[in-house]
């Protein structure tokens, strides 16, 4: 017994996106979540995240942090417990650096990462100051992101670190 | 070098930068930046075509805004456009720009994509590798299709340069955490695995990323991974301090990538391959015996990199844990940081200590070191240092050292920071349970903490000292003995009188011979804390008076007295009061037998896990509290009888088990409660036998399922009952939805300790479907009142459970505790999609495979109106689309599901036969679960 009426549907294709699209939630992936620098007013100099937050979130984690590292004496550990992940900090005058781990990642290996990061802008600016880091920015930037991509350490060779930015300052002069 | 700014320096941007500084407060800083945003917004808009130069300039200034806290809605267009440019430093700025601003979701993505296309065909590697940093660092779904098969040939061609490779590295680990579905695996796994092998070292540091995060999804494939790693490691390990060149950090060679391949080893379990496992071995051994060499350099910076080495190289032996050697090695290197200068080292050994202390091998080992931990708690300046010392004592505990631990744990808690105070309590609590040898101890260690830091002693806490003495009863009397001197105290904690009045009530005669302690002293006491009580407390007294007239029948002319006394059975209170007159007539009426057999000891609770080790596991989230359960072959609980106290049972059993006192909550009562009591067999005596609320409750209000009734709309009366109505508003917008609960309480009298949670069933749990937020309501409900409370929901993938709405909260002391399920079902996430007939049968074609279709062929249930059905299908979510099935019987809609990580489109079609009285509907989505689900939840609504 036929209680509906078939219908004939024509054949054509249709775009895919219509019915699939996905991205894979990136919570707890990434072992870097974020790189600061903030100074002890509060400023931040530099931020990098790896997973997307939201800019009013970024304002108040970097409030949040920053207190919570200025409320530290130099006797307590360089590693706090905030939320679910980790702080892992150091202080240069007056500007600190804190870098946001997950709980799997080594945090004596990142203290370290901070000082080479350090070191490396040193060496470029020859005796880095907070004034170098905000009015040369961009270059900040490209140095972070040959150390650190995607959360992961990617490079910690000084020389290489520094390579494409020695060229394309050759070019600027040029 | 220039001292301001390097290169080209750009003296707008350094003026604009110096003005930022100057400004004297925020509003002043604000004003400056936007007038800067304005002045670049008309640069931009302006008719005059700005050259790269002036772009770099403007962007850079963006970016430093944006540094600042502010949202940069413009500008995109312009940073895409250098892109294109042929001067690497415009094209720079460009890349870094859209990596720091533009998220994997923006527009732009496929002019982007256009760029990035170009450059990696450019083959000028700093182009390349550019092109590879905004893939890694932006990474979306569109970027994935475009480039998921270029990047691996990229990456293992043979000719392409290291520098690339890096970036091709971590570029191809972001496209796989993307989107794994278009990653191909396969001919390219094992040149992957190669390139461990590499010679150059940053191409290894990259790769060991990618392959550390592919391995965890295919093992098999990348096992070959494992016997590179270790001959790489054994490589480094063994190289001379200077061998490495430039990845050598202060003498330490390489130890960022020591670390990663460590990591990497963590992957997997302990090599089969006996050379391999040999090799491996030999390594780890280096690493803890150079921990003892004397250092290379003097500067804090070699001692960091190599101990960042040591401590993975620790963690990758706890992870084998099959080494006992080594395990015993890794504790003893572990104990000498205990006592280092560095705060640093000391809290990673306490925390790495930890792990050690659950392996079989090394708890002995670890078990060394106690007294240096407990020295560490006591006098560590950092908390963060002390509660990690907590953590090992607590992980070390065993038999042996359990009354020592437990005591130094209780004289920290005196002084201990508040944030961890509840934490130490719970810990106390449940060392003291588990390795209780005679139950004197353990009551004794419970009380003590209820004296130092009752505020801190949760009801389970309590609950369960009262549970472990009534199932035992030969601590009973010691019990007794011990709360009846603590509350001798002239200021004792509320948590003690509650603990005294329950232990005296069931076990005072144990120590009424003693006529320092007899039955009318025993009263006196108890009765001379009742004032400064709170009500719940108040009412555990009373009920425990009454016991007293039970087991002491010379007491109870005097506490029939006080249960007279206007303050009792005229409290305002209307749960005290009930019970002072209840009470009272109780003894007055009833016989002897009868009072006895009501007023019986509490029989023995039912035995089940520790409801505290389930607490701390909360607090401390998955994985805490575990080194107890599996770690330690030890099993305490069953030694003391491991009694359950669910904090429910705990309370109506005794504490304020009468059911709610306003008569029309009991359907069956006449009137008089104390009728029921006395008609019934004593068993029935709802207040003292032990009958949960929970029959109690179902018995009178049972729970019907209300979810279908809301699947098609989104306000109404989610559950009512004589005591609350709960009302819901919600509203569902893409992948979010925002829930209004209203909470009406309908009696006069208020709600106590009023908790609504939400809980997850089944597969919700994950948190990868679902993701609900909301904040805790007042728990006071006064009566009549109603608060509201709102939930906010975001819908991460497809989902077919229900999430629960759990409410708990006390009438009249009594626990009221009601589950049903939230009105959330997937169909809320419909984003309804017109369409054209021509293009709906396109698409309906294209999802022909038959698990893509869902079909139910049902009897109508409700009226075949056609004004209602349409109404329905609106309120289903999706589009209802005219003149398209040829038939105009028949409905047909459209709309896509809208998730978090994917959009499912469905479309959907209706088939009244109004002469048969039955429906067809038939789902097609791309899923086979959300088409079954859909079409499920939308058949019962006809």
């Amino acid at each position: 017994m036929y209680l509906f009426v078939l219908v004939y549907f024509p054949e054509v294709q249709f775009p895919l996106t219509f019915c699939y699209k996905e991205t894979i939630s990136e919570r707890n992936r990434n072992m870097i979540k974020f790189f600061l620098m903030v100074n002890k007013q509060g400023q931040t100099r530099l931020s990098r995240y790896y997973e997307h937050v939201e800019i009013q979130k970024r304002t108040m984690l970097e409030t949040e942090v920053i207190k919570n590292c200025l409320s530290r004496s130099k006797e307590q550990c360089s590693f706090i417990e905030y939320k679910d992940f980790k702080l892992v900090y150091r202080q240069y005058a007056a500007l600190f650096i804190v870098v946001g781990i997950n709980e799997t990642e080594n945090e004596m290996a990142v203290y370290e990462l901070i000082h080479n990061f350090v070191e490396v802008l040193d060496k470029y600016f020859s005796r880095v100051s907070e004034l170098d880091i905000m009015f040369n920015l961009d270059r900040v930037h490209i140095i972070l992101d040959e150390m650190v991509l995607n959360g992961c350490i990617v490079e910690t060779n000084k020389n290489r670190i520094l390579a494409p930015l020695l060229v394309l300052d050759k070019m600027a002069e040029s | 070098m220039p001292a301001v700014s390097k290169g080209d320096g750009m003296r707008g941007l350094a003026v604009f930068i110096s003005d930022i500084r100057n400004c004297k407060s925020k509003e002043a800083e604000i004003k400056r930046i936007n007038k800067e945003l304005a002045n670049i917004r008309s640069k931009f808009k302006g008719d005059k075509a700005l050259d790269g130069y002036s772009k770099k300039k403007y962007v850079c200034k963006l970016l430093f805004i944006f540094l600042l806290g502010h949202d940069i809605d413009f500008g995109h267009m312009e940073a895409v456009n250098l892109l294109s440019s042929n001067k690497y430093t415009e094209k720079q700025i460009g890349y870094l720009f859209i990596s720091v601003l533009v998220n994997s979701n923006s527009e732009l993505i496929r002019l982007i994509n256009n760029a990035i296309k170009n450059d990696l065909a450019s083959r000028n590697p700093t182009f390349m590798c550019l092109a590879l940093h905004c893939i890694a660092n932006v990474g979306s779904r569109e970027m994935a299709e475009a480039f998921a098969s270029e990047v691996p040939r990229v990456l293992v061609a043979g000719d392409t340069m290291d520098s690339v490779k890096q970036s091709a590295a971590l570029c191809l680990l972001r496209l796989y955490k993307t989107s794994p579905d278009l990653v191909p695996m396969g001919e390219w796994t094992s040149r992957v695995v190669h390139l461990l092998n590499d010679q150059h070292m940053g191409v290894v540091t990259a790769a060991v990323s990618l392959i550390t995060c592919l391995c965890k999804k295919n093992p098999d494939d990348f096992k070959t991974c494992v016997s590179l790693a270790v001959s790489r490691l054994s490589r480094i390990v063994s190289s001379a301090s200077t061998d490495l060149q430039d990845y050598t950090y202060y003498f330490v060679p390489a130890p960022w990538l020591s670390v990663k391949l460590l990591r990497l080893l963590q992957c997997y379990p302990p090599p089969e391959d006996a050379a391999v496992k040999g090799r491996l071995v030999e390594c780890l051994e280096t690493i803890l015996n150079k921990a003892q060499e004397p250092p290379k350099s003097k500067k804090v910076q070699h001692s960091n990199a190599k101990n960042a080495i040591l401590f993975e190289a620790i963690s990758l032996i706890i992870h084998y844990d099959s080494e006992p050697n080594l395990l015993v090695r890794a504790c003893n290197q572990l104990g000498q940081f205990l006592q280092h200068r560095e705060t640093n080292l000391r809290y990673l050994a306490l925390e790495s200590m930890c792990t050690l202390a659950s392996s079989e091998f090394s708890h002995e080992a670890v078990k060394t070191h106690i007294e240096t931990v407990i020295n560490a708690l006591k006098t560590e300046r950092d908390v963060s240092v002390r509660q990690r010392a907590a953590d090992l004592l607590y992980a070390m505990c065993d038999r042996t050292n359990a009354k020592q631990i437990v005591s130094e744990m209780l004289s920290y808690l005196e002084t201990a920071d508040y944030s961890i105070r509840e934490e130490i309590v719970l810990k106390v609590a449940i060392l003291a349970e588990k390795y209780a040898v005679d139950y004197s101890w353990y009551v004794d260690t419970i009380l003590n903490l209820i004296r130092i830091a009752g505020d801190y002693v949760s009801e389970e806490v309590w609950y369960r000292v009262i549970q472990i003495v009534i199932n035992r009863d030969d601590v009973q009397g010691y019990a007794a003995k011990t709360v009846f001197e603590a509350l001798q105290a002239p200021a004792c904690h509320e948590n003690m009188v509650k603990v005294g009045g329950y232990i005296l009530g069931e076990f005072g005669n144990l120590i009424a011979g003693d006529p320092r302690s007899s039955p009318l002293v025993q009263f006196n006491l108890l009765h001379s804390k009742f004032h400064l009580c709170s009500v719940a407390t108040r009412a555990l007294l009373l009920s425990a008076y009454i016991k007293f007239i039970n087991l002491f029948p010379e007491t109870k002319a005097t506490i029939q007295d006080v249960l007279r006394s206007d303050s009792q059975i005229r409290n305002a209170d209307v749960e005290l009061q009930q019970r002072a007159v209840e009470y009272l007539k109780l003894s007055s009426i009833a016989s002897t037998d009868v009072l006895a057999t009501v007023l019986e000891e509490m029989p023995p609770f039912p035995e089940r896990e520790s409801s505290i080790l389930a607490k701390l596991k909360k607090k401390k989230g998955p994985g805490a509290g575990s080194e107890l359960d599996e770690g330690k072959k030890e099993s305490g609980a069953e030694l003391n009888g491991g009694v359950e106290p669910t904090a429910s049972t705990a309370l109506t059993c005794w504490g304020s088990g009468l059911p709610p006192p306003t008569s029309s909550t009991v359907p069956t009562s006449t009137g008089n409660l104390l009728v029921d009591v006395f008609s019934d067999s004593a068993s029935a005596a709802p207040g003292l036998a032990p009958a949960t609320e929970d029959n109690f409750l179902r018995s009178f209000f049972p729970l019907g399922d209300t979810v279908s009734l809301f699947v098609c709309k989104n306000n109404g009366v989610l559950f009512e009952n004589q005591l609350l109505q709960i009302g819901v508003k919600s509203e569902f917008r893409q992948n979010l939805g925002r829930m209004y609960l209203f909470y009406g309480n309908k009696t006069s009298v208020q709600f106590q300790s009023f908790t609504p949670t939400v809980t997850y069933p089944g597969e919700l749990q994950t948190g990868t479907q679902l993701n609900i937020q909301t904040k805790a309501v007042d728990p006071l409900v006064e009566g009549g009142a109603q608060v509201q409370q709102v939930l906010n929901i975001e819908c991460l993938s497809d989902f077919t459970l229900t999430p629960l709405l759990n409410i708990k909260f006390r009438y009249g002391g009594a626990l009221q505790n009601i589950t049903l399920k939230l009105p959330i079902t997937l169909n809320k996430f419909f984003q309804a999609t017109e369409m054209l007939s021509q293009d709906f049968f396109q698409r309906w074609k294209q999802l022909s495979q038959p698990q893509q279709e869902a079909q139910k062929i049902f009897k109508a249930n409700h009226p075949m109106d056609s004004e209602v059905t349409k109404a329905k299908l609106l309120g289903f979510g999706c589009a209802l689309l005219d003149k398209v099935d040829p038939n105009p019987e028949n409905y047909v809609g459209a709309g896509i599901i809208q998730t978090k990580s994917l959009q499912v489109g469905c479309l959907l079609r209706l088939e009244p036969n109004a002469q048969a009285q039955m429906y067809r509907l038939t789902l097609r989505t791309s899923r086979e679960p959300v088409s079954r689900h859909l079409c499920g939840l939308l058949a019962e609504q006809f």
